[in-house]
């Protein structure tokens, strides 16, 4: 029944997304004044039936109606509510459903809040947001279709893998897509606004806030990603440089370069061709990721089960798109009225263009990093594995010019600026900073001299942002996730710096001494639960005054035969201390692995602070000075 | 550099990307196919990891009979769950090749000295490429190799478990 309403809901989606195209293509040529009442008609119909679709999914899943071919092989009875209703979207097909219903939602959105605008201007962005819409639903009913049934009905689901079932994965999509799915509006309304010729200060006021709020998604969901990454996977670190991770990384280095941009077109009128390219750039980024996530192409821990068809589907769409972008730029660019103002060097202007030409470079890096293995593969068979060194290295040094620049960058005027009298703050702020890193680098024996500057210039930039907070004028929500940000680099480094582990084999009763601290194994209980053997183990770790206990614990499946190690994660806000152990032999002996990891905790703060300046930026009205 | 032709430059870049990207589709399809590499190139040399020594890695195997490759890093955690099984097979004198990828050689070490060692030499792989040579996506992964035709016989991706314990023996013993 659910597998029907949900299907048919889909086709009359899709007709209302073929009629809205040629509508608003029609109407954008006449000239009328005022919007035709039946956009938002058709649009909120439209709306509502993929809403329909999506729970109709969402009720199969909660029933679980093994009927549905995705319910089956993506569900099972035994899973708890909340999994099953995450299930929903943790699958290929739900998740696209889950884009679609993100896609049609926010236009539906950006329909009502843009009441001001100018019709032919919002026509436009109707056209090209159904574009979008209807290939997305085309997709999905040739080669994803969510709603396939199974006959004879299996008596139970295929899906009950423990590791995807954690908090952080089951919204990490949701919010991610949130974040994908705005930059979705901001590309069609960039090229509604060329075609239309309205770019400028207005347009700028009002497409920051889909800024605002895709970058705020995309932040949060790369960090619900990380946090999942690390609890669950337990091997002691947050961020790998997989694959799947960096095509969530790369919008957002190219949203973040036109979050500022942004601000110069709303405050200066200028760098309107450069916003028009950011926009289309970032939403081809969220697209390729897709892309490359969905077919297959890339090898990573991420990859769903691949069907080429999808691939050459996505890969089609995505170039049509992409080449539709670029006819409209290169037709339309005469209209954007470029008022040519001077640009001076020490200008709030040219700190905003420094910082784009850092996101650009980061977001190379990242972009070579991912493809060019699948293109040096495609062109002499030969291949490549690119890892971590290869990100460190070359975004690390650039890091530090990054850095220094980010520190006084924020605080100059617009339009020009004066080199101020010598100012004896700054040398202060520097020489503390100066203090604090020697006494750090004492403590720890890592000492390359890359690591000297990065110290330095990191808890410098930490102690400006703070003091920006008492004198400079630039707006609060600006000044948190700056401050946001700097907490976030010192944190990775000197987390970097004196993570530190040991790995040893013990029985119970053993005491091992490991930096001033006694790790005790005092008992292994072994219980029977449902359907595996429990080994819990309980360990004491000692410090000079204080202990804690920690009880990682290991897992016996016996059908079929699997161990799993669950590890034990205490968490203070000055360190992580991480334990997980494994069964030897059958003589007593455990291998225990222990891991400490200091500020873990303040990685994750510091971004939602960053995430947080952004929200703030959105929900404050009126934002008058940066 | 006048519009049309840097219009032009941009379209002739992206059909190229997009040719390359639709070839891409097909070349990773045949990537996790299990008979992708069904030879090993036995010319390769790497190093060992207990003693710098440099080899070719043909006179690792034996040639009468089969081997298993593992390749393996300390820091991944499923390749020490699947560890007590490599121990087994150890104990049932199979010849087991270890690949140790992308990791420090301190670690590696005290992994196989608190864990035990199950094989007969370990090579190590800095960057990859080793692993990428056997066809290899990631860790862990496991191959049985016949010394003679250095053909691959069986390739398993992820971590091993008592199933395939049983076929690997099964496997070597029909191939031998």
């Amino acid at each position: 029944m659910s597998n029907y309403l949900g299907n048919y809901s889909l086709y009359i989606a899709l007709i209302a997304s073929v009629y809205l195209i040629f509508k608003s293509y029609l109407d954008s040529n006449s000239e009328n004044k005022f919007l035709d009442k039946n956009f938002i008609l058709i649009t909120s119909i439209q709306t509502i039936m993929i809403t329909v679709s999506f729970f109709s999914l969402v009720a199969a899943f909660v029933i679980s109606d093994f009927s549905n071919e995705t319910v089956f092989n993506n569900s099972h009875t035994l899973k708890p509510l909340f999994y099953k209703v995450s299930g929903t979207w943790g699958n290929h097909e739900g998740s696209l459903l889950l884009w679609l219903l993100v896609l049609s939602i926010f236009l539906f959105i950006f329909l009502l809040n843009s009441r001001s605008q100018d019709t032919k201007y919002k026509l436009l962005t109707i056209l090209f947001q159904q574009i979008i819409i209807s290939g997305f639903l085309v997709f999905i009913l040739l080669t994803s279709n969510p709603f396939k049934t199974l006959y004879p009905i299996p008596s139970e689901g295929l899906g009950l893998n423990p590791i995807l079932q954690d908090p952080a994965l089951a919204i990490h999509p949701p919010i991610l897509y949130l974040g994908y799915v705005g930059t979705s509006i901001i590309f069609s309304a960039s090229l509604a606004s060329m075609i239309s010729g309205n770019i400028g200060d207005k347009w700028a006021r009002h497409i920051k806030k889909w800024v605002l709020v895709s970058w705020v998604f995309l932040t949060i969901g790369i960090l619900l990603g990380s946090i999942w990454a690390y609890y669950e996977l337990g091997w002691g670190g947050f961020w790998f440089w997989d694959p799947v991770e960096n095509v969530s990384l790369m919008p957002w280095f190219c949203l973040t370069a036109l979050l500022h941009t942004v601000i110069v077109l709303q405050k200066r009128n200028s760098f309107k061709e450069w916003t028009i390219i950011l926009s289309i750039t970032t939403f081809s980024l969220s697209m390729s990721g897709t892309f490359l996530v969905r077919s297959g192409i890339l090898n990573s821990i991420h990859t769903f089960a691949n069907d080429p068809s999808r691939g050459i589907f996505i890969l089609s769409f995505l170039f049509i798109l992409i080449l539709m972008s670029i006819l409209i730029f290169f037709f339309n660019q005469n209209k954007i009225s470029n008022t040519a103002k001077e640009n001076f060097i020490l200008s709030k202007e040219t700190a905003i263009l420094v910082n784009n030409w850092f996101m650009m470079f980061f977001l190379s890096v990242v972009l070579v990093g991912t493809i060019y293995p699948i293109f040096l593969e495609v062109l002499n068979g030969s291949k490549i594995s690119v890892g971590p060194p290869f990100y460190h290295n070359l975004l690390i040094p650039f890091l530090i010019p990054f850095l220094i620049f980010m520190s006084f960058g924020p605080s100059l005027k617009w339009i020009k600026d004066k080199l101020k009298k010598f100012n004896y703050n700054i040398l202060i702020i520097f020489f503390i900073s100066l203090l604090i890193s020697y006494a750090i680098l004492t403590k720890t024996e890592n000492s390359f001299l890359l690591s000297i500057p990065l110290i330095v210039f990191s808890i410098y930039l930490l102690l400006v942002t703070i003091k920006d907070f008492f004198v400079s004028r630039s707006s609060i929500s600006q000044k948190i996730s700056h401050f946001g940000f700097s907490l976030l680099i010192t944190s990775i480094l000197l987390n970097g710096l004196f993570s530190n582990e040991f790995n040893s084999n013990m029985k119970v009763g053993d005491e091992r001494i490991f930096n001033e601290k006694v790790v005790k194994l005092k008992e292994v209980n072994v219980t029977d639960v449902d359907n595996y053997k429990s080994l819990k183990a309980s360990f004491e770790v000692t410090n000079k005054n204080s202990s804690f206990a920690l009880y990682p614990e290991v897992r016996i499946y016996q059908q079929p035969l699997t161990i799993t190690s669950e590890a034990d994660i205490k968490t203070t806000l000055f360190s992580d201390n991480f334990l997980v152990f494994n069964i030897l032999k059958d003589d007593g002996y455990y291998n225990v692995r222990y891991q400490y990891k200091p500020l873990m905790i303040w990685i994750w703060i510091s971004t939602i602070f960053i995430g947080f300046g952004g929200l703030l930026s959105v929900i404050r009205k009126n934002e008058q000075k940066y | 550099m006048s519009k049309n032709i840097k219009f032009l430059g941009l379209l002739l870049t992206l059909i190229i990307i997009f040719i390359i990207l639709l070839k891409g589709l097909n070349v990773s399809k045949d990537y996790s196919n299990e008979k992708l590499k069904s030879k090993i190139d036995f010319s390769l040399n790497a190093k060992k990891l207990f003693s710098d020594e440099i080899i070719n890695i043909s006179d690792l195997f034996d040639k009468n009979s089969p081997s298993v490759v593992n390749i393996w890093a300390s820091w991944c955690a499923p390749c020490r769950e699947e560890h007590q099984f490599l121990m087994k097979l150890k104990d049932m004198n199979i010849n087991i090749i270890g690949i140790n990828y992308k990791d420090s050689p301190k670690n590696a070490k005290n992994f196989l000295s608190s864990l035990g060692n199950p094989y007969s030499e370990v090579i190590t792989d800095n960057d990859g490429t080793k692993s990428i040579e056997f066809g290899a996506i990631g860790v862990p992964e496991t191959f049985i190799i016949s010394g003679k035709t250095n053909e691959i016989i069986k390739k398993y991706i992820g971590p091993l478990t008592s199933d395939n314990l049983i076929e690997i023996k099964n496997l070597l013993k029909k191939n031998a």
